[in-house]
């Protein structure tokens, strides 16, 4: 076993976190909310021009080479920021689709085009009745002479708004509940029968409902077997499932870098409260569920390449159930830390708060990962 | 001893829930049924419907406009009106100002006030907490002087909880900056929003709601005569009017109404092919809070009842602190649970949005509202003193330590 990055990772994760502490402290992140995009369409360029976007990329399509440690560190550095851009939804979900499953032409229209920032893309699987099961599709793809149409709903499309390609997946065949009969697709975001409609996020991202009417797709834009969708979209909710991981392990310094902070500095009763016991309990326990979180963001990434399906299903599931109720701990006790001024907008524990609930519930809930696991045990 | 409610205590609830069933105006019962808090004119409208009725002034004797009725009756409608949902009473003016009045005030303030807070005439706020005196209430600054029969009022409050629709403030002010103690030099003013000097400020709250303030005092001249109890004897006055707030906070028929709306979305949504409803551990949870909700309410009879029999002596309980806490984490455990329970419908928050377009969306909408609240309600715990406090006073009062 060995615990610590290499010096490639180390420096990438200064340069990352450079970057980010020039551009992104929290006024400034504010101002890229309030622009049209929801985030900051300059950030973006930069991620582009350090190679992030290319990240998990193979070089022979302008990547850089990394895989999902590459991505875990960058992945802790934005959660850190709290990053707003559409980083997951682009190189994480639809990177690792068409990674996995795309022909080499499409590997090459896609990749390089995300790596160089010119195209951002969605990942628009889930719909309004199928809460967390992956395998509950009811949209639609018929046969139309040599290509598809496509009709349905998907449902809080992270950065579906932003998108200019989207990723869908549809039944070509089966029953609603069935593992065999879905199929992804590349569709043109401005594809005639595309409607989005985009809204905020509890975690100030944007998300959009989307509607798919009689949308054409021809056979070129099938994203791996007609049929097969159903294994590559667990590739992706799993690669999406290490990437918040460690972006909640970035939220969770953060957060008690913050409250330990404001425990020397806050006086109450001629004291800083960091100097009553229950206080220093509490952070002690905040930080001991951030480095068991941290474990836990490790072991989603040292799995989510593994060939084995049974152990990696096993170790996400794992990895889920313990980010999920760490972030969770440690955003509600760092709220609790701070009292009033941790309930404000204008601070930024809240904001952090959020996106650890909303992270929670990104690809099914600890929950419904518990319930899985559950039903392993023997 | 009895658990039982009498057959009279039987009759009563379900004459409360009949009169909630028959006089909630339609659009408050509709919003608060989808997990909206209510808007200033539901809460106003609502008071104003129950104090017609002789149900505002809960704790009030009869002579003020109380109903008359005992600490038992007055939980079971507290339950009831939560339960419904319906707005709650302006605590404000009724567990705060109405008894601090009773129990200090002259008779022209009563005489003055209280028939108007009942009716929600006047919207009262609380003026206590500082930047720097939060736990330390006692170590508030703003300060009061006295300028002929004025006093002149200048600093800032924060945390003010709907300062911004109060005509009426209830203020705790420094006026002996000397005091040996420092809870010796406080001062118990009533202010009238209005004065010239006195601005408010919006606090967005991580709900995305307009719930908190800054209240900023600038050369504010308030008489004298609106001071209640001796000068610098206004934390007596404090302690009296926190251990009332406390006693209510418990809010026990609002955790037992989340608890209800995530069952029934429960039965709607998704769970591993089934019904979430049909899930054990989903159940198991359930039942979970079902076993401390019943500990709770038996815990708040038990204290209530034990207040109804020490009538007059107008000390506050120490066991309100008990109320408190288990009564906020149950807040905080049933928002959760809704929030768990909408999945990922309760990130989004478009519902209005949605409305407006006229294609409401209820269940999307009750979502959005139970994660507004479970984000409010991360308040619970730090608001009306923070339970870590509740617990210092516990370990000091009751257990001597
Ligand atoms: C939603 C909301 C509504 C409110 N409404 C009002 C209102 O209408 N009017 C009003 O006057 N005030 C109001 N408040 C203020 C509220 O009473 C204070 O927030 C509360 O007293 C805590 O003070 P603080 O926020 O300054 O936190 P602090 O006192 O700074 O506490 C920070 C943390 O330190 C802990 N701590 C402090 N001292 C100790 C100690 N001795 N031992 C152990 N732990 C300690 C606290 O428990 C907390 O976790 C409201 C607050 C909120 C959040």
């Amino acid at each position: 076993m060995d615990f610590e990055p290499s010096e490639d990772q180390r420096l990438l994760v200064e340069s990352v976190t450079r970057m980010l502490g020039d551009t992104y402290g929290f006024a400034q992140r504010k101002s890229y909310m309030g622009q049209a995009e929801g985030y900051a369409p300059a950030i973006w360029s930069q991620f582009a021009e350090l190679g992030l976007l290319g990240l998990p990329f193979a070089e022979e399509y302008g990547g850089f080479g990394g895989g999902a440690q590459e991505v875990m560190l960058v992945m802790q550095a934005f959660g850190r920021a709290l990053v707003l851009e559409p980083f997951l939804s682009t190189v994480v979900l639809a990177g690792t689709a068409v990674n996995r499953a795309g022909s080499a032409q499409q590997k090459q229209a896609i990749l390089p085009a995300i790596a160089e920032g010119r195209l951002k893309m969605a990942f628009a699987h889930g719909e309004r009745q199928a809460r967390y099961d992956l395998n509950d599709v009811v949209t639609t793809a018929k046969r139309d002479g040599s290509g598809w149409v496509l009709d349905g709903s998907k449902t809080v499309v992270s950065h579906g708004e932003a998108a200019d390609k989207l990723i869908v997946s549809a039944r070509t065949g089966g029953d609603r509940h069935d593992e065999d009969g879905i199929t992804l697709f590349l569709v043109d975001a401005q594809a005639p029968g595309v409607a989005r409609r985009g809204y905020l996020s509890r975690d100030d991202t944007r998300a959009a409902d989307i509607a798919l009417s009689n949308v054409s797709v021809p056979d070129a834009d099938v994203l791996g077997e007609v049929g097969h969708g159903l294994p590559i979209v667990r590739r992706v909710v799993e690669a999406g499932i290490a990437a918040t991981a460690g972006e909640t392990v970035g939220a969770m310094e953060a957060m008690n870098e913050m409250t330990l902070e404001y425990s020397k500095t806050r006086v109450q009763f001629g004291q800083p409260i960091g100097s009553y016991q229950v206080v220093q309990h509490r952070l002690a326990d905040m930080f001991m569920t951030q480095e068991q979180g941290r474990s836990m963001a490790m072991l989603a990434t040292m799995s989510v390449d593994n060939p084995d399906d049974a152990a990696r299903t096993h170790d996400i599931a794992l990895a889920k159930v313990g980010i999920g109720q760490a972030g969770r701990y440690v955003s509600q006790s760092a709220v609790q830390m701070h009292g009033g001024i941790g309930m404000t907008e204008e601070y930024a524990v809240g904001h952090y708060f959020r996106r650890c609930m909303v992270i929670e519930r990104l690809f099914g809930d600890p929950a419904y990962y518990l319930a899985k696991l559950a039903a392993e045990v023997r | 001893m009895d658990l039982r409610f009498t057959p009279e205590e039987l009759a009563f609830r379900e004459e409360v829930r009949a009169f909630i069933r028959d006089n909630l105006p339609a659009d408050t019962r509709e919003r608060m049924k989808l997990g909206h808090p209510p808007r200033k004119e539901d809460t106003v409208r609502w008071q104003r419907i129950l104090n017609a009725k002789g149900w505002a002034a809960l704790s009030w004797p009869k002579e003020w406009g109380g109903p008359g009725w005992t600490a038992i009756q007055r939980m079971i409608f507290l339950e009831e009106n939560l339960m419904a949902p319906a707005p709650e009473l302006l605590s404000f003016n009724i567990t705060m100002l109405g008894p601090v009045l009773l129990q200090f005030g002259t008779d022209e303030q009563k005489q003055r006030f209280l028939p108007r807070a009942a009716n929600l005439d006047d919207w009262w706020c609380q003026g206590f907490s500082e930047p720097g005196a939060g736990s330390d209430l006692a170590s508030l600054k703003t300060a009061a002087k006295l300028d002929g029969d004025h006093y002149v009022v200048n600093g800032s409050k924060i945390w003010t909880s709907t300062a911004h629709n109060a005509d009426w403030c209830f203020l705790l002010v420094r006026t002996d900056p000397n005091a040996r103690k420092r809870q010796e030099g406080i001062s118990f003013l009533l202010v009238d929003m209005k004065t010239p000097g006195i601005t408010v400020r919006p606090i967005i709250s991580i709900d995305a709601s307009h719930h908190l303030n800054e209240v900023f005092f600038d050369d504010v001249r308030v008489p004298v005569s609106m001071r209640v109890h001796a000068e610098n004897k206004g934390w007596d006055v404090a302690k009296f009017l926190l251990g009332n707030e406390r006693t209510g906070i418990a809010r026990l028929g609002k955790s037992q109404e989340r608890v209800r709306a995530a069952v029934d979305m429960a039965r709607e949504v998704n769970f591993n092919g089934a019904p979430l409803i049909q899930d054990q551990t989903f159940r198991q949870r359930v039942a979970q809070l079902q076993v401390d909700m019943k500990a709770l309410e038996i815990t708040q009879y038990r204290v209530v009842s034990a207040y109804d029999k020490a009538k007059g002596a107008g000390k506050p309980d120490p066991l309100s602190s008990v109320l408190k806490v288990k009564g906020t984490e149950l807040l905080q455990a049933t928002t959760e649970l809704a929030v768990d329970v909408a999945g990922p419908m309760a990130t989004p928050i478009w519902a209005q949005e949605l409305a407006a377009m006229n294609e409401p969306d209820e269940m999307l909408e009750a979502s959005s509202a139970g994660t507004a609240s479970y984000l409010m309600l991360r308040a619970a715990s730090i608001y009306g003193g923070t339970n870590e406090i509740q617990k210092n006073i516990l370990t000091k009062a009751v257990l001597g330590l």
